[in-house]
């Protein structure tokens, strides 16, 4: 089957990708692109490692073509922060210990980071609910809360400074 | 001087040594996405490698036609037993020392065995030609009921050693048969079990599960031809282990593989073992010339790579009739599956199930395992705790709770009566384990003040009473344990793999500027080493933690080790690192002496230097040490400042801790919810309090999995029920409480900085607990003892069976 | 993990894409949010050599409410319905329901047409359209049709719509009074052991309005015409909803699985459904 071209704009860059039509999303983010933050942990969409935000929405990567992604926006965990300037939730995600092998982070701070951009006051039970769809076997997910509410909190604050 | 003392407090603290809870420094990378795993790995001209697997979960193979698959543009190599025979790689030794086929060598003993290996440019191409590879099966009677093995009508599995009447470990009585493993004494026992007042008896089965770390298992295997070095790349908790069984395997000399461990998407035990992908990958490496990727997928990960647990344990327990135990008696029939593929240490066949006398002095115990082939995925691994240690654990306190339930007692009072008491240690087992360290009884009156546990047993006896006159539907129920883990495997003169002793190590080098590195025998699949490795050897050495890089996982560069599983790191390899730092510190006293121009014992280590004693004035920092150790020619001292520790532990660590659950349980639903999680863990010196609680969170969640849900189901033909995590029960945000943690401290007496190691705990605590919880429920209405998981219809159905529906 | 390959097509007009599946055929499947269809392409369940994927059309993705009707186009995604405050004051149910469906990403990505339109028994929106009595419309070579939820579903897979015909949009009248979606799972993510949607209109003490069907029971969903019509003339109190419960019950018929056999099942759903009544009366 042949291959066609794709054009996406990833973290803000346009570029583009050959692939064939049954090529995952997920796959050519990491093996064509290089953006290996979002992983693959169960490719049948139950585990939420690849999320990835496609046009203001969380999204399993590994259940999407990326000739479906087609001229959309998408941001992976590469795009939320860089080493001179954090995420607030990569810097909560420290604090609190959040994370511990790190495999299923990248796809829990994109999640969190889309959860945040519609409900910037989140409870507890919110937060819980909200990701529910990225598995996490290390933390018990305790830390993982908190560090999200810590960094509601914190968005929130710097809402009111500016 | 109080500046002086302020100024020490401060020194120490700097240092972010032994009981901080330092941030990790692993965490930049991965909440970054620049974590480095094996599927990140990619190098020119990498093909992919994928399996052909067995449908069935018992057939003879009459051929593989492979050509079709051969013909298909970009499929470079298919290999077979065949193609593997001449190299003598179609079997390989496992860790329990039997053999395991690498690809399927004239049969199939299990659903999703590997039966060939595809080669091709990419892993869509790969995939495409594993369905054009015909096999011919011809399916035999399949055995999956570890009981009916030995039946007259059994089907004979491992047709390669029928004949063999002795194994690994001893006599075989049939060839369904594997192993049977004795301890303690059988006569006394037996005769206790006789005479004793009060006997309670029960079959308990601990089902089988699978560590389902988030990575699931891969390798890259690169074979540089021109310079004769095999690397291979993947997922390992025991890098170097890999490459003496690789050396072994291949006959390339140890000196040409290099075994890294790259970043490891959680472990939990499951990627102990050596598994067909692993070999596969470097023969098709070796066979083609370039480098080739495997990495299994997920179905492929719960199906084929270890599975965990799968003991049936038929308990008696004896006790007088004011309830102090007298007598232990186990029987366990431990199904292995199709390979006896354990990962445990050679003379302990079930590992350590001798530990299942538990928090409690009992004087006599008798303990018996069977270990029986089944037409199931090969495995046994220790997940999430030290081997078989979780079973042993669960085993003793199910049998405390029924004989609490027999002798009409409260189990909390039960177990308080028959704790080992603190002035009993160092304490000799009946099943011969000497205990370094304990004081149950703090702990455990702490746990239940913690949980007001008089008033919870008044609600619960409020709420029967309310259920009974038809005001509620729900249920209460009161999860207590007390657990003893073994850990820390191990003293070399009792414990091996493969036959390489179990001791771990740790290499330093300090630079001439005052900071370090340090490198493990061990390697962190989470743990966070990075982080808490640093923190042992800040305190030891007085450099402070952040400047201190640890490494792992490289067997070119990081000393040899047994890895990390079994909670051994911080025992073992925490010990090695505690003293590869003393032995800086007595090189760094002597340096520090010639400059000070005394005697080596005039002076005295402070936090981060040298002080001479009565003249504080008067010191020189480790800095300053590092330094002069490099530009200054010292009499009789070697330039430099480094030191490797090879670390036997004179005996295991014996953590313990006291766990209390509420749980509200409807009995109509099935439905359980946790109100309450209580964890109090003493795991001796607290190295980083933070990375500890987190620990025990997971443990916990892992534990919650286990016993509500988690299983590895076959139906009666061999096939996998639970393949995918829509029916392996991984609990996520929504389904999992929040818990308290809570602890003790008690040192071990015989570890350096008396750390005993702590990941492991909760899960071994945490599966009683649980399950207790949800027996306790039930037994005001008669019930004894049910098996987890306890998922809602199995709740349900107790209930059911209880006559609660009416 | 790997599907088979397959053409994709990206039509932008209903016509075009119901022009395309006809002359594609048996050998095109229609993909809407995709988390039923690639997964079963995954494990190679389904084979298609042509994807005709609906995504471009705008068309299908609106939620219209007017004249006491609600018209969502098949398009819209779990996440849309759970959004849309107009939506929420007409048949607030599906919200309500929308949310216990999988979880957070497959909710921006499931669509209501999807869901409704594969025929598996798992799926909860089903059950739904068959309490709210909603119409399917279906665009086929020969024009639009429409087709009854009740009337629907078949057998597991098996539905109405003819394979040359794409499930454009679903059409309910706007629904006042009680509501519950009641299910019972392992975990977010999981389908239903037992669900039941349930629709009460009170008026005075009087039921004006029953409405009951349940998820994942048999192969199909079911509609319960005779328990909906017990409370709808008896009233809702404690004697009616058990029987309603028992007439409900004698409709289903589980299988076994991992959530656990039949007749735990059987016992799951009654409990499931007569609580469902009970919250959508007290919400009446």
């Amino acid at each position: 089957m042949s291959k066609q071209t794709i054009t996406l704009n990833v973290n803000g860059k346009s570029v583009a990708a050959e692939a064939e039509s049954r090529e995952l999303l997920i796959h050519v983010l990491r093996e064509q692109l290089e953006i290996t933050g979002p992983h693959i942990g169960c490719e049948t969409s139950h585990c939420g490692a690849c999320t990835v935000d496609i046009d203001g929405m969380s999204v399993k990567s590994c259940t999407v073509f990326a000739v479906q992604a087609q001229g959309k926006e998408i941001t992976t965990i590469e795009g939320l922060g860089n080493p001179d300037k954090l995420h607030v939730l990569q810097e909560k995600f420290r604090e609190h210990h959040g994370l511990q092998c790190g495999y299923c982070t990248p796809g829990m701070i994109t999640r969190a980071h889309r959860l945040l951009e519609e409900n910037p006051n989140p409870t507890e039970e919110d937060v819980r609910f909200g990701i529910a769809g990225n598995l996490c076997r290390c933390t018990g997910y305790q830390n993982i809360v908190k560090a999200v509410l810590a960094a509601a909190e914190e968005l929130k604050q710097g809402e009111n400074v500016a | 001087m109080s500046a002086t003392a302020e100024s020490v407090q401060d020194r120490k603290a700097a240092l972010k040594g032994l009981g901080t809870s330092r941030k990790r420094v692993e965490d930049a990378r991965f909440t970054q996405g620049k974590g480095n795993y094996v599927d990140d790995i990619k190098l020119p001209g990498m093909l992919f490698g994928d399996f052909v697997r067995s449908q069935h979960a018992h057939a003879r193979v009459k051929s593989i036609d492979t050509s079709k698959a051969m013909e298909l543009p970009g499929v470079v190599a298919v290999l077979t037993a065949a193609d593997l025979e001449p190299l003598n790689l179609h079997w390989m030794p496992t860790l329990a020392g039997d053999k395991q086929m690498v690809l399927a060598d004239g049969k199939v003993l299990f659903q999703g065995q590997e039966v060939a290996f595809v080669v091709a440019e990419d892993r869509y191409i790969a995939a495409d030609a594993v369905d054009l590879v015909k096999v011919d099966y011809e399916e035999l009677p399949v055995l999956v009921d570890p009981f009916k093995a030995e039946l007259s009508d059994a089907p004979i599995l491992r047709e390669d050693i029928k004949d063999e009447t002795e194994g690994a470990h001893g006599a075989r009585r049939h060839p369904n048969h594997i192993f049977t493993w004795e301890q303690g004494d059988q006569a006394a026992t037996e005769a206790i079990m006789k005479e004793a007042p009060v006997v309670a008896e029960e079959m308990v089965y601990y089902h089988r599960t699978h560590p389902c770390p988030m990575e699931t298992c891969g390798s890259v295997a690169s074979m540089d031809k021109v310079n004769g070095k095999l690397t291979l790349w993947g997922t390992f908790q025991a890098p170097h282990v890999v490459r003496t069984v690789a050396s072994l395997l291949s006959g390339i000399a140890e000196h040409n593989i290099r075994v890294v461990s790259p970043d490891i998407g959680g472990g939990f035990g499951n990627k102990v073992g050596v598994y067909p992908g692993y070999v596969c990958s470097i023969v098709a490496s070796i066979v083609t010339g370039v480098p080739v990727k495997w990495v299994e997928d997920r179905m492929e990960n719960l199906s084929a790579t270890a599975f965990a647990r799968d003991y049936h344990m038929n308990g008696k327990i004896a006790a007088t009739e004011d309830g102090k135990i007298l007598g232990l008696w186990c029987h366990t029939t431990a199904d292995h599956g199709a390979f006896d593929a354990c990962a445990d240490p050679t003379k302990y066949p079930a590992g350590f199930m001798n530990i299942c006398t538990g928090s409690y002095d009992i004087p006599t115990a008798y303990l018996a395992v069977d270990g029986i082939y089944t037409n199931k995925a090969p495995g046994g691994v220790a997940y999430r705790c030290s081997f078989r240690v979780t079973e042993a654990a669960y085993f003793i306190e199910r049998m405390i709770e029924v004989l609490a339930i027999k002798l009409n007692m409260d189990a909390a009072e039960l177990r308080a009566k028959n704790f080992i008491r603190k002035e009993q240690f160092p304490y000799q087992s009946a099943l011969g384990w000497e205990y370094d360290s304990g004081d149950y009884h703090t702990a455990w009156n702490k746990a239940l003040e913690a949980v007001d546990y008089k008033g919870l047993r008044a609600e619960q006896a409020q709420q029967v009473n309310d259920f009974k006159a038809g005001k509620t539907r729900k249920l209460m129920g009161i999860g207590l344990c007390h657990f003893t883990e073994i850990v820390g495997a191990g003293p070399v003169k009792n414990c091996d793999i493969l036959g390489m002793g179990m001791f771990d190590s740790c290499e330093i080098r300090i630079h001439p500027t005052g900071s370090a590195l340090a490198r493990l025998g061990t390697i962190s699949q989470g743990q966070g080493h990075a982080t808490t490795f640093a923190q042992i050897l800040a305190t030891e050495i007085g450099i402070s933690a952040d400047e201190i890089t640890i490494e792992e996982g490289d067997t070119d560069t990081a000393p040899y080790g047994l890895g990390t599983y079994g909670s051994r790191s911080t025992p073992v390899a925490g010990a090695a690192t505690a003293m590869a730092g003393r032995k800086i510190r007595a090189k760094a006293q002597m340096i520090a002496a010639y400059l000070l121009e005394v005697h080596d014992n005039d002076i005295e280590w402070e936090v981060d230097r040298f002080v001479v004693k009565g003249a504080p004035e008067r010191f020189k920092t480790m800095k300053e040490i590092a330094f002069a150790s490099y530009n200054q020619a010292i009499p009789g001292v070697e330039p430099g400042l480094e030191a490797v520790s090879y670390y036997d532990p004179p005996n295991m660590t014996y953590p313990f801790g006291a766990y209390i659950c509420v749980m509200d349980i409807d009995v109509d639903t099935g439905v359980s919810d946790v109100r309450k999680f209580y964890a109090l863990d003493d795991c001796g010196t607290r190295i980083n309090p933070m990375i500890i609680e987190g620990q025990v969170h997971g443990g916990l969640t892992e534990a919650l999995a286990i016993a509500m849900g988690q299983e590895i189901a076959y139906d009666e033909l061999g096939n996998v029920k639970t393949g995918t995590l829509m029916d392996f029960f991984i609990p996520t945000s929504w389904e999992t409480p929040n818990y308290q943690t809570d602890f003790t401290e008690t040192p071990s007496p015989h570890h350096p900085i008396g750390a005993k190691g702590v990941g492991e705990s909760p899960n071994v605590g945490g599966v009683p607990a649980f399950s207790n919880a949800i027996n306790d429920a039930f037994r005001a209405f008669g019930l004894t003892h049910t098996n987890m998981p306890h998922d809602h219809w199995r709740v349900w159905k107790t209930a059911n069976d209880l006559g609660l529906h009416g | 993990m790997i599907t088979g390959n397959f053409e994709y097509h990206q039509p932008s007009s209903l016509p075009e894409a119901v022009a395309l599946l006809s002359k594609l055929g048996d050998d095109a499947r229609v993909i809407a949010g995709g988390h039923s269809l690639i997964p079963s392409m995954k494990l190679r369940l389904a084979m298609p050599e042509h994807l005709i994927d609906l995504q471009g059309i705008g068309e299908l993705k609106n939620i219209q409410i007017s004249g006491g009707e609600v018209r969502i186009g098949a398009m819209t995604t779990q996440a849309e319905l759970i959004a849309s405050e107009a939506l929420y004051k007409s048949a607030p149910i599906i919200r309500e329901t929308a949310l216990q469906i999988a979880d957070p990403q497959v909710r921006y990505m499931g669509t209501i047409g999807g869901n409704v339109a594969n025929g598996d028994p798992g799926n909860d929106m089903p059950a739904l359209m068959q309490c709210l009595d909603a119409n399917f419309v279906l665009q086929g070579p020969d024009g639009e049709r429409v087709v009854k939820a009740r009337e629907f579903y078949e057998a597991a897979y098996f539905t109405a719509r003819d394979d040359l015909e794409i499930l454009s949009e679903i059409r309910f009248s706007e629904c006042s009074g009680g509501f519950a979606y009641g299910k019972q799972k392992r975990k977010i993510g999981d389908y239903a052991t037992a669900a039941a949607a349930v629709l009460l209109t009170k008026d005075g003490n009087n039921c004006s309005h029953a409405s009951i069907a349940l998820t994942n029971l048999a192969d199909t969903p079911l509609y319960c015409e005779e328990a909906s019509a017990m409370l709808q003339n008896g009233g809702v109190n404690d004697e009616n909803i058990a029987a309603a419960v028992t007439s409900a019950m004698a409709q289903i018929e589980p299988v076994d699985d991992n959530r656990g056999p039949a007749e735990f099942k059987k016992h799951a759903a009654s409990i499931v459904l007569a609580s469902a009544i009970r919250d959508a009366w007290a919400r009446a």
